[in-house]
């Protein structure tokens, strides 16, 4: 990771890159199966990338993250249902409207803190699965189909295309909440994480700052929603359910949270643990629940702790 | 909408509510005292409702039936506490909810093996079945009403164990100042776990007197656990009179905005507001007083 303009990769940022490009190389195996799997796991990586602002770098224990993830796939669909296929727009409305729903529904979350805060992000993502599933127009259960996106040439719905975008704006996204971290706003953030009270008497304004976040975590999850929505060619009320919320916090947190490459591994064991058990079981969740009961006895640090000289910052809000 | 559906509805606005409370003031009751978020307390209420339809179709009897799933669902929590939950009560809040998030997948998976996918259907008991005839020309459903007043009863029996009772008087000291209690000689642990095992009663509790109503089936906890967090928000921690006046108020606002909304506004955006009802409720209510209607304190 980079610190202070000045390139010092550590030991899980080494394995990040390799992982990474052992993925740009993964399409050369032709196998279809592989790259939708790959796919799925880039789209999820960003998600919990944005998750992990909220989570490991401000303290703010979110369960309600697939509000906006659901909210960029549907704005997709929406603008795709009336006719809008333009990669641009559709993109551009699905950042921006989760970003306003972020806006909108961490003012009021924010007022609270703690396990009051968990249960409301909640309350609020439940909110919107209900009414995505309460709106005729929205297709209600069934959801609404989606024709992939358009960027000039490149078109999402084909296979190899979206791996490669997906991909790229995976690495886009580590390198932006990288960069964020180390910022005047991240720094902030980590403070006010780590001693409210000090933050206070400086004269930073912790609601503000907590918002923001709140607001980019919002966008980069909508921006992975409207991938989503790409790669299904469909958004359905599934993707705003209470456990893809959950799912992204157990990703997280398998990757340790606090950690810029954390997401990506986390992403990616928690696919490569469910499509190996599942191979097994149908029944995979009654092993991995109590493995992540486990998991959470026995560590903190999550599989970005295995690599050498990656030091997570650990959470310590939320209580 | 004429008086007697309009009342009606509120009566199972109030049925509902009162299953709500039984459900928030155990999550109400163990966070205050353990600062503890338990993800798995609506699949407690499923586990419930499960084991009390076993038991009515073995025995047929639904008395014995229903006071064999209490025990059952007592037992359960007192294990939960000692095996789990304990090692859980001095942790972060994030390790909290992933752990119980991971017993969630646990019991609702194991209840799939167990009990299949297909919804069960428990049948109403004959003494409680039909209606009554209520003034304003309704017939109202039996089993709704005593469900209700089993409600109500445990309630106030709740109220009465924490306010009058010596066990009572210690879960308020746990509340207010763990460390001077344990300091006393009162082995905090098992009171941990009495605490913890009640609330798992009630929420099981209340899953198992609904089931006669709805379809029992996996999944059906945790719509219930996330209104229950609407209640516990709205109520505000530490108070069984707040959780109970949050509870109804959903429960009324919940039923009542599903009947009424679709008729005063259409069926486009009458269902559409009906569904985010409680939670402008919730919204208008961090708005206006974040403590919530009790007042009490906020973490």
């Amino acid at each position: 990771m980079k610190v202070r303009g000045r390139v010092a990769l550590s030991g899980g940022g080494v394995a990040a890159l390799v992982l990474l490009a052992g993925f740009a190389l993964l399409p050369l195996a032709q196998q279809p199966f592989v790259t939708r799997i790959g796919t799925g796991i880039f789209i999820l990586a960003l998600a919990t990338i944005s998750l992990n602002l909220l989570v490991g770098y401000g303290g703010l224990v979110s369960f309600g993250h697939a509000a906006y993830f659901g909210a960029g796939a549907y704005a997709v669909a929406i603008l795709s249902h009336y006719g809008t296929h333009r990669g641009w727009i559709a993109f551009a409305a699905a950042v921006g409207g989760s970003a306003l729903l972020a806006l909108i529904l961490g003012a009021a979350s924010l007022r609270v803190r703690g396990v009051f805060f968990i249960m409301i992000t909640l309350a609020f993502a439940q909110m919107l699965y209900h009414l995505s599933t309460a709106v005729e127009k929205l297709g209600g259960d069934d959801g609404l189909r989606v024709v992939p996106n358009s960027f000039g040439p490149l078109f999402l719905g084909e296979r190899i295309t979206l791996y490669y975008v997906s991909l790229g704006l995976l690495c886009a996204g580590l390198v932006i909440s990288d960069r964020l971290v180390a910022s005047h706003f991240g720094r902030v953030l980590v403070g006010i994480r780590d001693n409210e009270r000090r933050m206070r008497s400086l004269g930073y304004n912790p609601y503000h700052y907590r918002l923001l976040a709140f607001v980019i975590a919002g966008a980069l999850a909508g921006l992975a929603g409207a991938l989503e929505a790409n790669l299904d060619a469909y958004a359905s009320p599934e993707l705003l359910h209470w456990s893809i919320s959950g799912d992204l916090l157990v990703m997280l947190v398998l990757g340790g949270s606090g950690s810029i490459v954390g997401p990506l591994f986390g992403a990616v064991s928690f696919q490569l643990v469910q499509q190996v058990l599942s191979g097994f079981t149908s029944h995979w969740m009654l092993y991995f629940g109590p493995a992540l009961v486990l998991i959470v006895f026995v560590s903190r640090r999550g599989v970005a702790g295995l690599f050498a000289g990656t030091r997570p910052h650990h959470v310590r809000g939320g209580r | 909408m004429d008086f007697g559906l309009f009342a009606e509805q509120t009566l199972n606005g109030v049925q509902y509510g009162i299953m709500l409370f039984l459900m928030a003031a155990g999550l109400s009751v163990i966070f205050g005292i353990m600062n503890f978020i338990n993800l798995a307390h609506g699949t407690l209420y499923m586990i419930g409702a499960f084991f009390f339809a076993t038991f009515d179709a073995w025995l047929g009897n639904f008395a014995v039936a229903l006071l064999l799933a209490i025990l059952a669902s007592l037992l359960l929590g007192l294990v939960l506490d000692r095996g789990v939950m304990q090692r859980l009560y001095d942790r972060t809040h994030l390790d909290q909810v992933l752990a119980t998030f991971g017993l969630l997948m646990f019991f609702n998976e194991l209840a799939a093996v167990l009990w299949g996918t297909e919804p069960y259907f428990i049948p109403v008991p004959a003494l409680l079945d039909g209606t009554i005839a209520l003034p304003g020309d309704i017939d109202y459903p039996v089993y709704r009403l005593a469900i209700t007043a089993v409600g109500l009863l445990v309630a106030l029996g709740l109220y009465l164990m924490v306010e009058h009772t010596r066990f009572g008087m210690l879960i308020r000291a746990g509340a207010t100042d763990r460390e001077t209690l344990s300091g006393m000689g009162v082995d905090v642990r098992w009171l941990y776990s009495g605490v913890f095992a009640i609330g798992v009663m009630m929420a099981a509790l209340a899953g198992m007197v609904t089931g006669p109503l709805v379809a029992v089936q996996v999944g059906m906890g945790e719509t219930m656990l996330i209104v229950a967090f609407v209640v516990v928000v709205i109520g505000g921690i530490g108070s069984i009179t707040g959780a109970l006046v949050s509870s109804l108020l959903v429960g009324v606002v919940d039923t009542l905005g599903r009947a009424l909304l679709p008729v005063w506004l259409g069926y486009t955006a009458g269902p559409a507001l009906a569904s985010m009802s409680i939670y402008v409720l919730m919204a208008a209510v961090l708005l206006l007083r974040p403590q919530g209607l009790s007042g009490a304190r906020r973490a």
